[in-house]
């Protein structure tokens, strides 16, 4: 049944990767096969969780042994405007009896434990390697747990060893298609509806759109799954457009959604300007097309243009010390695309992005407006890296947090992007956020002292 | 203490806020403790991500671990190829001299015969021969954090230590447990260096864990104890055995080299380092150097100044079992009341810690716990627990991911022992001192998140359980 579930996403019709290929291509799927000593990154439990975890008032139930929740829980800066119930960690901790024995028992005394003491609107269970191996059915225990226990109990079938982040990701998104999506309908519903997908709230990023939604008169219905609510996305069939944040990952959902309920997606991104105002645009005619009142399309470009104003000023400042500036760009490729734009405003020069995860769209983009001579890799080794860096190709990394130390031992300038900041990039205030990051970091002190050798060498 | 409530029967099912941490993890700590070293995890990628994630926002270091990248397929099948593989490739990327494989719940589960495995590589890869390899089982469903790091140890030990013909005067060898940080071993070697003896520290985090500046990235460790080095413990005078999770390293060292062992289970508190400090004159046959002994009486007038804000202060205190024992029997040196002690797994140590309840447990246990005590005493995991207690939380252990420099902690030795004793009195006397300038509005709100948690709080005793230190 896993099986042709991952067979499934890998064949999704909505992904251009898959589209360009063929037939014989299509059915080997997109995951590369690892090289043992040599990958690096999560699993498919670990995109999973990723991708549901930020539904906020869900309580998340790890089924494994230790590792997979204790090592791993409350690490990422997803945010919540109400409960917190989404960072408590949950895990069935399975012991070498347990493995013994079977886990499922003790699967369900957790459920019930939780449904009693916090009684969330639903309870997610995650799969994980050992218990899938010795053959525990969480698709059952979830069904029987939910029947006794009164409270939709969702089993998300994604253990790690069934492939990559991405993957898991994917079968996440699957997962609130099967069980969650159309279970319930709205106490609200009005044509101004949007469903957001792939967006996670990191560092409350979603709140830097959300005002400006608001003033144009676009509600949010639903995000998956930054700041969600069960309740919210189990209505998410009644929104009247969605809008992919995170194509590469979650745009099953987006097409089935569509497929199902008739609900069209655009692909968009809430990172730089020029981005930001086409979602804020596109959004607002796909809903207007779609029974919104037409008013809504003027009060859209009021808002981008004044914002647009506003930001560009608002970076004036930043073009004069950013001038000269190179940045080396190293996001896994997902936001390459967006980021990039987005510093170019700002007046920095982007020397190289990686591209590991973009698609190839992605990458003719890239070609077509920097030219040939830009460097995109899709594999760039860390000593090459420390190379690039040491030798002062570039001014500053942007980059996730497993490659500061790159940087950092380079002793060169270095800020997060990823997963684990503090700051919210997303949005025109994003925007100013970021360049105003980069700038307090280039311009601090710190490195021409570092660079210093000690004055005995 | 008249009665203390020992391991109470938890019957819950669903582990809430784990403050247990897998035994591979533990394990791959170990091996960054010896040079140029490279962990690789036999199991599926996650499980490497994971750990390789904690010890980064811990450490803040660049932390080497591989994975063999097990599959549906080899999983089921059978890892060798993978593990084959991996080490190969490594081999020829990294070139590191010594790779160090920890087993996980994936290949455990399988059931993979490991020194079958080691056997076969060898056979089948003559060229390799030069490659020095430590194969370790370690379970993510048996034991926890501690298991795995002490299972490494034994390991590294039995792998390499040599008996010799001949000791070599002052050359002694240190088994050094995971709950002392870099800065702890460098302090320990400080001092054991200060009666002239040159210590061999296996595994040793501060030469690798302790903010290094390479000329060359390298994607293995960046520094620690050598294959060689370990090779001569067999030539050393005394192996000085730093916490009951390294018993069986010992043991196994003893057996293998006669070197005679020497037992601390703690480094911390005035005592327990007289012993150590007293021991180390005794091999040496040296005079304890001025400087520890000014450090002594340091420590002294520390108590001195600093017992009254510790005196019957209630406290909970979760830890790795022999970081728990030491920090738990400090306070009470201290005349700290230890309401509670919670592990996160079994183990032997436990029988000697003392404490209202002594407990294997979660962070929720210890949040139930500690409603009405003056301080949690925890890793960073703790924060949500502390918050909904109301109690604020003094920060050890691992993680500790919301702080800089917890890898360079030093709570060890005099002086170790003295920033201890001056960190949690400074908690208490800052509340008392502070209370009325911060707290001059009767209706004061808190909304500091994992500060205070919002708990009222009026005066006397539970001014002490504010926590806003000011600081």
């Amino acid at each position: 049944m896993l099986a042709d579930k991952i067979q499934e996403v890998f064949n999704e019709p909505g992904c251009g990767v898959n589209q360009a290929k063929t037939t014989k291509e299509r059915k080997k799927g997109c995951s590369k096969p690892l090289k043992p000593g040599a990958a690096a990154g999560g699993c498919a439990y670990d995109g999973a969780m990723i991708a549901l975890q930020p539904i906020a008032d869900v309580a998340h139930l790890v089924h494994g042994p230790i590792a997979c929740l204790g090592n791993s829980w409350d690490n990422r800066g997803t945010r919540s405007s109400g409960s917190q119930l989404y960072r408590t960690g949950f895990t069935t901790d399975l012991s070498e009896l347990d493995i013994v024995h079977g886990g499922e028992k003790k699967l369900y005394k957790a459920i019930k434990e939780i449904v009693q003491q916090h009684n969330p609107p639903a309870v997610f269970v995650y799969q994980t390697c050992v218990p899938a191996m010795i053959g525990d059915d969480i698709e059952a225990v979830c069904k029987y747990a939910a029947k006794k226990l009164g409270v939709p109990v969702i089993p998300v079938n994604a253990p790690g060893f069934v492939g990559s982040k991405n993957l898991g990701n994917k079968l996440a998104g699957e997962t609130l298609l099967d069980h969650v999506i159309g279970t319930r309908e709205p106490e609200v519903s009005t044509p101004n509806d949007v469903c957001i997908i792939g967006e996670y709230n990191l560092a409350g990023e979603l709140w830097l759109a959300k005002p400006l939604m608001d003033e144009i008169g676009i509600r949010i219905q639903s995000c998956i799954s930054g700041d969600g609510r069960y309740n919210e996305i189990a209505a998410a069939h009644r929104a009247r457009v969605t809008m992919v944040v995170c194509s590469q990952a979650l745009i099953n959902v987006g097409r089935k959604m569509e497929e199902r309920w008739g609900i069209p997606y655009f692909e968009g991104s809430f990172y730089g300007v020029t981005d930001m105002s086409d979602t804020l645009r596109t959004m607002a005619t796909m809903l207007v097309q779609r029974g919104a009142d037409p008013a809504m399309l003027n009060r859209a470009e009021a808002v981008i243009a004044r914002e647009e104003a506003a930001v560009s000023k608002r970076l004036e400042r930043y073009k004069p010390r950013f001038t000269g500036k190179r940045v080396l760009l190293f996001t896994g490729g997902v936001k390459s695309w967006s980021m990039v734009t987005a510093l170019e405003e700002a007046g920095l020069t982007i020397v190289g992005s990686s591209t590991k995860k973009s698609t190839k769209e992605d990458k003719e983009k890239l070609k077509k407006r920097k030219g040939e001579e830009f460097h995109m890799w899709d594999d760039l080794k860390p000593k090459e890296m420390y190379r690039m860096l040491r030798d002062s190709e570039a001014d500053i990394m942007l980059s996730g947090g497993r490659s500061q130390f790159i940087s950092l031992k380079a002793k060169v300038p270095w800020l997060d992007v990823n997963q684990e900041r503090h700051h919210a990039y997303a949005g025109y205030d994003g925007i100013v956020n970021l360049c105003e990051e980069i700038d307090k970091t280039l311009s601090n002190p710190i490195w021409r002292q570092v660079r210093l050798p000690a004055p005995w060498e | 203490m008249t009665h203390i409530h020992r391991f109470p029967a938890s019957s819950k099912a669903a582990s809430t806020n784990p403050l247990k941490m897998s035994a591979p993890l533990g394990g791959a700590l170990a091996f960054l403790g010896m040079d140029r070293s490279l962990p690789l995890f036999h199991g599926s990628q996650g499980c490497t991500a994971f750990g390789m994630v904690l010890l980064v926002r811990h450490f803040r270091e660049a932390i080497p671990l591989q994975t063999t990248a097990m599959n549906q397929v080899s999983t089921i099948l059978g890892g060798y190829e993978n593990l084959e593989e991996a080490l190969k490739t490594i081999y020829e990327r990294n070139k590191p001299s010594l790779i160090g494989v920890c087993t996980t719940g994936v290949t455990e589960t399988k059931g993979e015969d490991l020194e079958g495995h080691l056997k076969t590589f060898r056979m089948r890869n003559p060229d390799l021969n030069d490659l020095n390899l430590v194969f370790v089982s370690t379970p993510d469903f048996n034991g926890g954090f501690e298991d795995g790091y002490a299972a490494v140890v034994q390991g590294i030990v039995e792998s390499f230590a040599e008996p010799a013909e001949q000791r070599v005067k002052g050359q002694v060898n240190i088994l050094a447990g995971c709950h002392l940080t870099p800065g702890d071993v460098e302090e320990i070697r400080d001092i054991v260096e200060g009666f002239g003896l040159t210590p061999i520290i296996v595994p040793d985090l501060s030469l690798s864990m302790s903010g290094r500046q390479p000329t060359e990235f390298t994607a293995t460790s960046l520094g620690g104890t050598t294959v060689d080095q370990v090779r001569s413990m067999g030539a050393s005078e005394v192996t000085l055995v730093l916490g009951e999770q390294m018993r069986r390293a010992a043991a196994a060292l003893e057996l293998k080299t006669d070197v005679p062992s020497l037992f601390f289970d703690r480094l911390t508190g005035l005592e327990a380092s007289d012993r150590f400090v007293k021991a180390l004159a005794e091999i040496s046959g040296r005079p304890v150097p001025a400087r520890l002994r000014r450090q002594r009486e340091s420590l002294v007038d520390g108590m001195l100044d600093g017992h009254f804000f510790l005196t019957r202060k209630k406290m909970v205190v979760a830890l790795e079992p022999d970081h728990l024992f030491t920090v738990t029997s400090y306070l009470q040196d201290l005349g700290v009341d230890v309401v509670a002690a919670v592990a996160p797994q079994q183990a032997a140590v436990l029988e000697k810690v003392k404490a209202g309840t002594v407990m294997v447990g979660d962070h929720s246990d210890v949040e139930a716990m500690a409603k009405g005590c003056d301080l949690i005493v925890s890793n960073s995991h703790g924060r949500m627990g502390a918050a909904h207690a109301g109690v604020p939380l003094y920060r050890m252990g691992l993680p500790m991911f919301d702080r800089l420099g917890s890898g360079l902690v030093v709570t060890v030795g005099y002086r170790g022992s003295r920033d201890l004793l001056f960190a949690l009195a400074n908690i208490f006397l800052a509340a008392e001192t502070d209370h009325d300038s911060h707290h001059g509005n009767q209706s004061h709100e808190h909304g500091h998140d994992g500060c205070c948690g919002g708990s009222g709080h009026g005066g006397g005793r539970e001014g002490g359980s504010c926590g806003c230190t000011g600081a």
